[in-house]
């Protein structure tokens, strides 16, 4: 099943980059936890299970993969409905399964295994273009996680299942018009469920994000507060362990959704185009892999998984700039999140395993 | 073919894909970029804001002791509890929890509050002084579970009078900054200044300078480590001429008495003042930690009026006390000599009017000595009017009786001694040459403040040099120096020196007042050659007396006792003031207690016991050592 030829095909620089960004975010927690405590340690577990499971996800090809697909989808599936009924709660929400030594987030693998299904079902496809009827499928295929993870609740991981159907459509020949249509129903629908659909926590965070301002010492309070942080920074920052605003804790959850102002306050703007580099690199070195891919299968798999992975990445460092809401959504492979962390590097064993067995039949 | 358009497309929408996260990416670099180099020092700042807090050290104000060393005012460690609103989330529910855990009334927090609203919020506003220990624990718990984020403890030097009431009025107290005294004196906000007496006339060199620390605090207000200190600069200390042993003895001896009245005794080589007091008095460490509304209220509605320094800001008629001035006159002009004679048959007639003289049948021949003795009326009657209003106003200018004496606290008022320019210019009418027959023996238009007649009786006992009376002699600054003598204040008239002749007439006449058959026989000390004099200050007229009848007010006449001592060198002189004694004689065994305490602590003796009166009031009379019968005992018209 390995093949030895295999070996020589893995890409060693995008493997390179995921882990130096992992290396920066570890660093950044120890520095904003202050030193190595349970949540450091915590962290490195995530990384080495992390790694077995991309390995895990490089060595089974992916289009064996694919074609149990519809087993994985069914088995997260259940899984999230499990976590619905027994899950722990923690927080006022339902998001995770109690496995004794740790706990599991299913919600955060649902992403993969959503790119797996679609690419599946819309890779072997053998229409010329993209069907109504297929789209129709691939919406109620993410709209069930969605409103499962939704119901959690956890409406910022749920989020991140559109662009995984965005993507992964788009690459399928989603009809342009179909986009405008839309961004148009969504820009209408905005105000309606901007009155009915929200929870009244939910209407108050963006109002405070319209004008922070307004409570700054309540909820726009995490938006200031992020934006100082970024600012006091400056070019070279004020050094490992040495900055204000996350070690006296005028930041909140510095170590999990503010991990990227850590960095910036700390290694200053030098430190932000680094890492923001590395964070590029890694994407558009994805998206080489998906160009380079065998089939439409291992494109649209490339390409879904690295979707919500580019949504979460680009949304947290603008909130950790404090320019958009708050949301709980982690910066991947930098953040301290367990799960997160293993279903990203399994995201990246499934890309890593695209591009290995480009030239395989 | 499929595939290979299949591949074009995918290829193309891989590329637009790109472009977007090329340019995301850019915006990306480009707002850190604007937020952390081009905004920086706005952002630094707020960080900086954030984590640091400079605190304000308050300075310890200087101490003050009296000339042998005793601490009249120091200070005490005090905890004061403040609201610091940069912290606060709700105000409201700081109020409310900090009024509860204190036990203070919610409406008295918020007016306070309420008062220092447009200050800014990082400057501590301070609820409740002088905290009580138990306030103090229950407020550091709260603090400790995070309920009052935004309150603060702090510990700081509170002024401290040691002797509560004594020398209230010529120490002074503090109290926070008025606004006024916030823009002309330059003090910040907040800060505790001199509000009367000693405290405020020497405030500057008092305050000293408040230190400040920087620190790092964290998230919920706790300090974490400190930056920097700069310590407080404690004020400089200040040593009085105030004796605290004689200035017990007066307040002493008025209470003893029953009397409230104002005594001051200087030493009359230097204008040292050693007592200096007003009754009644108040607990100056009631302002120190912020009077509240309705003690000041009651202190300041008080009919008794304790605020008053009576020494310095009460006049009164001088009464019989101004012959003083009068033969001093009378001598240093030349117009009479010690011995010159006048014939008192009881009363006489000047300008078509007859003036009585307290004796109804006469003290017959009198000398200068004996009319100082026997305070005959005509005698002095007689010399008046040879002066004229004028020239006993030029005297009692040099002597110190007109005019403000000068001494180091503020709001004296000025002695009045009446002359023809002083008449027209308060009235536009002439002077009469018959009223100047009435001031000659202190009555008309005479109002001086005791203080003036301390001076006087100095300037007479030093032989004629008008002193300024000072209460600050030493000054330590705190270089290390130690004490640094205040030079003393120039004297604000040319010295008169004063014949011999005369100043031995006064000495002696006064000296016989006390020790022979005078009217001062209570204030007689075996071996200290006593001199004063007494008088009386009429509070209305014998027939507003009559009219007024019986009303609730005191209109009984006020007591002088004028003295100094020994007669030859002497090195004490004052005056003691009793309000409503009646007569000049009961003023003087306070005078006596004041002198006795001198000379015993002077000579290293214990300092003696208050010998206080039975009710019958009756202190032995001088046995007369004159051939003419005394007066004083009986005379109920004595002037």
């Amino acid at each position: 099943m390995f093949e030895r030829r295999l070996y020589h095909h893995i890409d060693w620089l995008l493997i390179g980059a995921v882990f130096a960004l992992c290396a920066m975010g570890l660093t950044m927690i120890y520095s904003a936890t202050g030193g190595p405590t349970s949540v450091y340690w915590t962290q490195i577990y995530a990384m080495g299970l992390g790694l077995i499971a991309l390995l895990a996800c490089l060595s089974v090809d992916y289009r064996s993969l694919g074609d149990k697909s519809h087993l994985i989808y069914l088995a997260m599936v259940l899984t999230l409905v499990g976590v619905l009924f027994a899950g722990e709660v923690r927080g006022g929400s339902r998001r995770w399964i109690d496995l004794g030594p740790f706990n599991l987030q299913p919600s955060e693998f649902a992403k993969a295994t959503l790119a797996l299904v679609l690419a599946k079902m819309l890779g072997d496809s053998r229409r010329q273009a993209l069907t109504n009827h297929d789209l129709l499928f691939a919406g109620v295929l993410t709209a069930v996680p969605l409103l499962l993870i939704a119901r959690q609740p956890d409406l910022g991981t749920a989020v991140t299942l559109l662009p995984v159907l965005l993507a992964v459509t788009y690459l399928a020949g989603l009809p342009m018009r179909y986009l405008g249509v839309v961004a148009v129903v969504a820009l209408l629908a905005a105000p309606v469920a901007y009155k009915f659909g929200l929870q009244d926590y939910q209407r108050e965070r963006i109002a405070t994000f319209l004008d922070p301002g307004q409570d700054p010492r309540g909820a726009g309070y995490q938006q200031i507060q992020a934006r100082i942080t970024v600012g006091s920074g400056g070019v070279w920052g004020k050094g490992f362990m040495e900055g204000t605003q996350g070690q006296l804790r005028f930041l909140p959850v510095a170590h999990n959704d503010f991990i990227f102002s850590v960095l910036a306050e700390e290694q200053g703007f030098a430190g932000v185009i680094v890492a923001l580099g590395l964070y590029l690199f890694v994407i558009l070195r994805s998206m080489e892999a998906a160009r380079l891919a065998k089939d439409r299968l291992g494109a649209y798999l490339v390409l879904g998984v690295l979707a919500s992975f580019t949504f979460q990445v680009v949304y947290n460092i603008t909130m950790s700039m404090g320019l958009v809401p708050v949301k709980g959504l982690t910066l991947p492979l930098m953040s301290y999140g367990g799960s997160s962390m293993i279903a990203t590097l399994a995201g990246f064993g499934l890309i890593l395993n695209v591009r290995m067995r480009r030239f395989t039949n | 073919m499929a595939i290979a358009e299949d591949r074009r497309r995918l290829a193309a929408r891989l590329i637009w894909l790109r472009v977007s996260v090329l340019v995301v990416f850019g915006l990306l670099a480009g707002g850190f970029w604007f937020i952390q180099v081009v905004q920086h020092t706005r952002f630094q700042e707020m960080a900086e804001n954030n984590h640091q807090r400079t605190l304000s050290l308050r300075a310890p104000r200087g101490i003050i002791y009296d000339r042998n060393g005793r601490v009249l005012v120091e200070n005490r460690s005090a905890f004061n509890i403040s609201i610091v609103r940069e912290h606060t989330r709700d105000l409201d529910r700081t109020i409310a929890l900090l009024a509860e855990v204190t036990g203070v009334d919610e409406a008295r927090v918020r007016d306070i509050v309420d008062r220092h609203r447009r200050e800014p919020t990082y400057r501590p506003i301070v609820v409740v002084q002088d905290a009580t220990l138990a306030q103090v624990a229950a407020v550091t718990a709260r603090r400790l579970d995070f309920e009052l984020p935004d309150v603060m403890v702090q510990e700081v030097p509170t002024r401290e009078y040691p002797g509560r009431d004594l020398a209230a009025h010529l120490i002074g107290y503090v109290g926070e900054a008025s606004d006024q005294q916030i823009n002309d004196d330059r003090v910040p906000a907040g800060a505790i200044v001199g509000q009367s007496g000693l405290e405020r006339v020497y405030n500057q060199m008092l305050m000293g300078a408040d230190g400040a620390r920087r620190v790092v605090v964290n998230s919920v207000g706790r300090e974490i480590r400190t930056i920097e200190e700069l310590p407080p600069v404690e004020g400089r200390r200040v040593r009085l001429s105030l004796n605290h042993a004689m200035q017990q003895a007066a307040e002493d001896a008025f209470r003893a008495y029953g009397y409230w009245g104002a005594a001051v005794v200087l030493d009359p080589r230097t204008g040292d003042v050693l007592t200096l007091t007003s009754l009644p008095s108040y607990d100056p460490n009631a302002f120190a930690t912020g009077i509240d509304r309705a003690a000041w209220t009651a202190l300041n509605t008080d009919e008794l009026r304790p605020l008053q320094n009576r020494a310095i800001q009460g006049r009164y008629s001088p009464g019989s006390t101004f012959k003083i001035a009068v033969a001093a006159a009378a001598l240093e002009e030349g117009l009479v000599t010690p011995d010159h004679q006048i014939y008192c048959p009881g009363g006489a007639t000047f300008y078509g009017r007859f003036f009585k003289c307290h004796l109804a049948h006469g003290h017959g021949y009198v000398d200068m000595r004996h009319a100082l003795e026997k305070s005959c009326n005509v005698y002095f009657y007689t010399l008046g009017n040879m002066l004229g209003v004028d020239r006993l106003r030029a005297y009692a200018e040099k002597l110190g009786l007109a005019g403000r004496s000068g001494i180091d606290l503020p709001n004296e008022v000025e002695s009045i001694v009446p002359s023809t320019e002083w008449k027209r210019q308060r009235t536009g009418e002439k002077w009469y040459a018959g009223e100047t027959i009435s001031v000659a023996i202190g009555q008309g238009q005479l109002s001086v403040t005791p203080m003036s007649m301390a001076v006087m009786m100095a300037t007479v006992a030093n032989g004629g040099t008008r002193v300024v009376p000072r209460l600050v002699t030493a000054i330590d600054e705190g270089d290390g120096e130690g004490w640094q003598p205040v030079p003393l204040p120039a004297s604000p008239v040319p010295p008169m020196l004063m014949k011999p002749s005369t100043v031995s007439a006064l000495h002696d006449g006064l000296w016989m007042a006390v020790n022979a058959a005078g009217t001062a026989g209570r204030a007689r000390i075996a071996g200290r050659d006593v001199a004063g004099k007494t008088g009386t200050a009429q509070v209305i007229s014998n027939q507003g007396k009559a009219r007024a009848g019986a009303t609730a007010k005191d209109l009984r006449d006020h007591g002088w006792f004028v003295f100094f001592a020994p007669r030859d060198n002497p090195e004490v002189a004052g005056v003691v003031f009793a309000e409503h004694s009646e007569h000049g004689y009961l003023a003087a065994p306070i005078a006596r207690h004041i002198m006795e305490t001198y000379f015993a602590q002077k000579d290293g003796l214990p300092p003696p016991a208050l010998q206080v009166p039975g009710p019958g009031g009756s202190a032995p009379t001088p046995a007369p050592t004159a051939p003419i019968r005394v007066a004083a005992n009986t005379a109920a018209d004595e002037r």
